[in-house]
């Protein structure tokens, strides 16, 4: 199958995107960014010739395989100058869930001698706490520092929770849900002074945010490529020289015998192509989502009554934004922004098919009924603010709906009618 | 993930709304599992014929869905044929709901009997088969070992 018969993705001159099933065509608003994003042309590009003419094993010995082992030691340079790292600290794995897995298992294993406690934080990705969980129950501590009502980690609470006995602390860069970014140097500080290894979930802010691993005291950071205009199913763990780290996937003598597998070259070309991209426009991008950001965040709090901002105010990702919208429920939102082709996310319970809200934002201290009705909507550098004005002049009709169907909403009426009187 | 008929009735509820002065009201759920369902009934007190219901509801588009499908299913009947609108039947008239959403089907009938309980009571009378209503519906999930 060459493509979807059922649905016809249309793309005009002007980069607008249309879905087409049967005779219905919507125009579709991309606002999920930190779900996934779309692979840029010259990525594609790049990838394309080690698909069909440079098919090789880099693992091989004949002269057919020499540009994959070229494109390869590539990415890696590429990386290696975006964090400030040296080529053989990079280890290509297939993203950001295997990168946290392998940090956390691998470190425990490794320092259980001096100790088995972990610290991490109440707002990580499931990637790191299902995996803290794990090692839980085989025989670790595992401490969650709380944050603060912002989604800020609490210094003095991550410095309380250190033990003669920790062997790790995993903070995430910035968060995926409410886009804060936490005070890494700080943290990375805190955790040379007592000698213990700092790992970073830097998925959603690799390429995005400015990352010096030595600058920070970062000693194990995981990345992702899908979330920078790359490919799905590549990524990478940065592993400080010197950490005894074992193999998370045994068998070959892939990646320096620690990561074994038959490499994804045309996934790690990609890799490096939307890396490489990505550095050379950081700070044109963050100007620009920011400024779009910001539009958001004002036009919709000035124009929706009842809605919170979560996450830090200014401290967060360029192109994050997260509200929590009283009296409605994420879902109905979700399907009705759907309807108008606007594409947002929830950490909303229904969504995921589990009964509770976000993790995230019941952390931050929301009550499960605000928390139940929030929505994430995240741009990128091609996120236009023709986009926005169609999305929020949309969302108020939406919000106001929900709203006269809720019985929540019915109760806050009646309430304010009676102090009224 | 829905069927049509869930769509249809979740972009086009049917009978959303209060009624002033209604011979019964009932509230079930709670926002913690994020559905919560008001159902408002207009009985004839001699022939015991619900005339008119309405429902508000917090929650997902199922919720929202089972409600409305629950007002139409219970309007025009009596008191004990409005008594056999069980969850199952309300998701029958839907087409079905995906696995994870039947608990809305349960928060539906739980408040239109949560609304009879109410009227019977403001009435003094007892209707055969309602139970004091539950304030909540909620399975036990378990979660599978990882």
């Amino acid at each position: 199958m060459v493509r979807d018969i059922e649905y016809i993705v249309i793309v005009d001159e002007a980069f607008n995107l249309y879905l087409r099933r049967g005779g219905f065509m919507k125009k579709v608003i991309y606002l999920d960014n930190a779900a996934t994003t779309k692979v840029r042309p010259e990525v594609v590009e790049a990838m394309l010739p080690y698909y069909t003419e440079y098919y090789g094993n880099p693992s091989s010995v004949y002269e057919f395989s020499t540009p994959c082992k070229k494109a390869m030691a590539h990415t890696r340079e590429v990386i290696a100058n975006a964090l400030g790292a040296k080529t053989e600290e990079i280890y290509f794995t297939n993203g950001g869930t295997e990168s946290d897995n392998w940090a956390l298992k691998a470190a425990a294993e490794a320092y259980a001698s001096k100790g088995k406690h972990i610290i991490t934080t109440t707002i990580e990705h499931h990637a790191i706490l299902h995996t803290a969980e794990y090692l839980a129950k085989n025989g670790y501590e595992v401490t969650y520092v709380p944050v603060d009502e912002n989604g800020s980690l609490n210094l003095e609470a991550l410095k309380q929770a250190i033990r003669p006995d920790t062997i790790l602390i995993s903070v995430m860069f910035a968060n995926n849900e409410i886009g804060t970014i936490q005070p890494i140097k700080e943290i990375g500080e805190i955790a040379k002074e007592h000698g213990i290894l700092f790992h970073t979930d830097a998925v959603q802010a690799f390429g995005h945010e400015p990352i010096n691993v030595d600058e920070y005291h970062i000693d194990m950071l995981s990345a992702s490529a899908h979330k920078l205009h790359g490919p799905k199913g590549v990524g990478f763990l940065y592993i400080r020289k010197g950490l005894k780290l074992r193999s998370f996937i045994h068998g070959g003598a892939q990646e320096r015998k620690r990561r074994a597998g038959t490499e994804n070259v045309p996934g790690i070309v990609g890799l490096g192509k939307c890396v490489e991209l990505a550095m050379a426009s950081m700070e044109e991008t963050k100007k620009k989502e920011t400024e779009l950001r910001d539009y958001l965040i004002e036009r919709v709090l000035s124009e929706i009554p009842y809605t919170r901002l979560n996450g830090h105010r200014t401290q967060r990702l360029s192109n994050n934004t997260n509200f929590a919208f009283q009296f409605i429920e994420g879902e109905s939102l979700l399907i009705m922004l759907d309807m108008a082709g606007i594409c947002g996310s929830s950490g909303s319970a229904c969504t995921s098919g589990s009964l509770d809200p976000s993790h995230v934002l019941l952390a931050i201290g929301l009550p499960h009924e605000i928390a139940h009705g929030s929505l994430r909507l995240t741009l990128s550098d091609e996120t236009t603010k023709e986009e926005i004005d169609y999305t929020i002049d949309n969302l108020k009709g939406i919000v106001e709906r929900l709203r006269s169907m809720s019985p929540l909403y019915e109760d806050f009426v009646k309430s304010r009618e009676k102090k009224d009187i | 993930m829905y069927s049509e008929k869930v769509m249809d009735h979740f972009q086009n509820p049917r009978n959303v709304g209060e009624i002033e002065g209604a011979s019964g009201v009932g509230t079930v759920g709670n926002a913690k599992c994020g559905d919560i369902m008001r159902i408002y009934l207009d009985i004839d007190d001699e022939t015991r014929v619900i005339k008119d219901c309405k429902f508000k509801t917090f929650g997902c588009g199922a919720a929202v869905a089972t409600s409305s499908m629950a007002t139409e299913l219970v309007i025009g009947k009596t008191i004990e044929e409005a008594m056999k609108v069980t969850n199952k039947a309300v998701m029958e008239a839907l087409d079905g709901l995906p696995p994870v959403k039947v608990h809305c089907s349960l928060l539906a009938e739980e408040a239109i009997h949560s609304a009879l309980w109410d009227y019977a009571e403001k009435k003094g009378i007892q209707i055969e088969g309602l139970e004091k209503p539950k304030s909540d519906i909620s399975e036990h999930e378990e979660d599978e070992e990882y």
